[in-house]
């Protein structure tokens, strides 16, 4: 038997779960409900109140995107130094949350940030006055770094882990002061994990909706709640289908602009 | 290791030759007469008393097997991908509307279930079902405004009140199409199944501007009770339903179905077309509608029961919570929904304008 036989399980499953799905979402973005080709269905979300829905989950997956970027890279530094000998315990501690499902840490998120929650309640307690948390786009970012920062951290550790330390030492011998050994060399060779991080933070934020609509309380209306609400509560299968490859190519693009700045995937090459 | 296999598959053997000769010689009860078939139930969420499952499987000997849906529209999308898998489904009025209108239901024989005799007058032959020929009501309630008695200073009883400069930032909508535009409908006097494009630009102008002036402080279904249990909102619009789990919670809050009138929904008892069990499904419907089975499930799930003898049987308190027991006065001036399913786009593009607002 061949060795690509092996991989026949998961192209089954790739074919099953991923293509057939791929080419109904397909077929049913380029029809009617009665079956016949259209564009109407693209027209349709061309408007301005639909482009302004795109933008919304484009910007506040940029600034989780951001503010990931700007929290997982000195941790994943941190963590990756060499005179630290306990990064494998901390490495665990970022993971551990991963092992719960998103939507309790998000339920339990809400009851932090709710103006009778427990910030709230605690800084009332303190004489502080209350804030209005749930129902903004900051809760919604906070609850989406929350969510995805060990997507960050991960691949930025592990690159920079794999860097041969001697480089570093070369740097410094040939006269770099330490921000120079930072901004010249570190930086640079740890671009695939950057690279790979923010791949995999971007690409679950711009379409969530679960987080959104729990910590904006309804209010943040983004892609996914939109494609959600076409085809549950309208029953419109075909534009929330044409929504959904409109983001698709969207993420395929963004994929293709990533890979310029990473060719060799050395990043771990996940996407 | 050998006669341990011999023993093993002697006992299989004799097994197997018990449970034939059980079944061959077993004949079923006179009175029974669809025993041993399993029916399979699909209703809500946390909607039925489960000892009742058991009680009816004991007196019929019909198995049940019980699933359950959160949303009609999810429903209905199972029901048109599988048919014949459900025996009863539980579908709300404006769904059994669309349900026959697209022949999906079975007719019912009514011979089978003689206890309709005991549902409601007013919940009889309704206008989306003439004649129960298809569904027999299960539960049934309003929607309203629960409102916390602390944070209001005036009695609550207009849907006016949701678009109150006073109560900025303090109310909770509904995310639900029908029930977000038809409210909005009853607030400026129309029907809240209507499909005249000029009603409907009015009540989504009404919405829009609500949420632009800040109104709104969350938009729910599942989450808005236990956030008014908590204090979060000072209005909020709700199922009756919810409001009255939320108020055995926190007695400060209160119901009100508005003065300018509202929906009234149920949800019915159907049969799918496609099923293999009609008859049993029948005995299903009929056995649910009995009063002490109703009364059971009413005091389980707290909703309102159709069934007369249980409305007879509420105890002071209960027949003067309105959440529970509608009056006269409110029934008139509700309505139900009816199927709008072919004016979906103009309700679509007004919906969208409300969830999209800013």
């Amino acid at each position: 038997m061949k060795r690509s036989w092996y991989a026949s399980p998961y192209a089954l499953w790739m074919v099953l779960f991923t293509v057939v799905p791929l080419l109904f979402v397909c077929w049913y973005a380029f029809t009617t409900p009665s079956g016949a080709f259209t564009l109407d269905n693209f027209s349709k979300i061309a408007q301005p109140m639909y482009l302004l829905v795109l933008w919304d989950s484009l910007r506040l997956a940029l600034y989780c995107t951001a503010l990931c970027l700007l929290i997982g890279y000195p941790t994943a530094y941190f963590l990756a130094s060499r005179d630290f000998s306990r990064a494998q315990s901390l490495v665990v501690l970022i993971i551990v949350p991963m092992w719960m499902n998103f939507l309790l840490r998000t339920y339990a998120m809400m009851t932090l940030l709710e103006d009778n929650g427990v910030l709230n309640t605690l800084m009332r307690a303190m004489g502080l006055p209350g804030m209005k948390m749930i129902g903004t786009e900051g809760a919604v970012v906070l609850g989406m770094v929350y969510n995805y920062l060990p997507f960050m951290v991960l691949p930025i550790y592990t690159v920079l882990k794999k860097m041969d330390y001697s480089v570093i030492e070369a740097a410094q011998d040939l006269g770099c002061n330490p921000l120079q050994v930072v901004s010249r060399v570190v930086l640079p060779m740890s671009i695939p994990g950057v690279v790979s991080g923010i791949t995999m933070v971007f690409m679950p934020a711009v379409t969530t909706f679960s987080i959104s609509r729990l910590l904006s309380s309804g209010m943040v209306y983004l892609v996914g709640d939109m494609i959600e609400d076409y085809f549950i509560s309208m029953n419109n299968r075909n534009v929330g289908s044409s929504i959904s490859l409109v983001m698709l190519v969207l993420i395929i693009l963004s994929i293709g602009f990533l890979r310029k700045v990473d060719p060799d995937s050395e990043g771990g090459g996940l996407w | 290791m050998k006669k341990t296999v011999v023993i093993a598959l002697a006992a299989v053997l004799i097994v197997a030759i018990g449970v034939g000769v059980y079944f061959a010689t077993r004949k079923p009860v006179e009175d029974r007469p669809a025993a041993d078939t399993e029916l399979t139930v699909y209703n809500w969420f946390d909607y039925i008393d489960p000892e009742v499952l058991n009680l009816f499987t004991e007196q019929t000997g019909i198995k049940v097997n019980y699933v359950n849906f959160t949303q009609n529209e999810d429903m209905y999308a199972k029901l048109e991908a599988g048919a014949g898998t459900y025996d009863v489904v539980f579908p709300s009025e404006y769904m059994i509307e669309r349900l026959i209108k697209e022949e999906r239901l079975e007719e019912l024989n009514l011979e089978n279930i003689p206890n309709l005799a005991n549902v409601l007058d007013n919940l009889r032959d309704p206008s989306y079902d003439p004649g129960n020929a298809h569904s027999v009501p299960y539960m049934w309630g309003t929607l309203g405004i629960l409102y916390n008695t602390e944070k209001v200073s005036e009695p609550i009883t207009s849907w006016r009140c949701l678009f109150d400069e006073q109560y900025k930032g303090q109310v909770f909508m509904m995310n639900s199409l029908r029930d977000t535009i038809g409210l909005g409908l009853k607030t400026l006097g129309y029907s809240m199944n209507t499909r005249s494009a000029d009603e409907l630009r009015e009540a989504c102008d009404l919405l829009v501007k609500q949420k632009q002036d800040g109104m709104v402080a969350g938009n729910f279904v599942d989450e808005t009770k236990d956030k008014m249990v908590a204090g979060e909102a000072a209005l909020a619009v709700i199922y009756s339903g919810d409001a009255l789990y939320a108020m055995e919670k926190n007695d400060k809050l209160a119901y009100a179905v508005p003065e300018e009138g509202s929906n009234i929904w149920v949800d019915g008892m159907c049969i799918p077309k496609g099923t293999q069990h009609k008859e049993a499904a029948e005995t299903f419907i009929n056995f649910m509608c009995q009063p002490e089975i109703a009364q059971m499930n009413m005091d389980y799930i707290y909703y309102s029961s159709p069934i007369k003898q249980v409305v007879e049987n509420l105890d002071e308190e209960q027949a003067a919570n309105g959440a529970l027991n509608p009056p006269q006065d409110v029934i008139a001036r509700c309505e139900y929904y009816n199927d709008i399913s072919d004016a979906m786009d103009l309700y679509e593009g007004i919906w969208m304008e409300i969830r999209m607002a800013r």
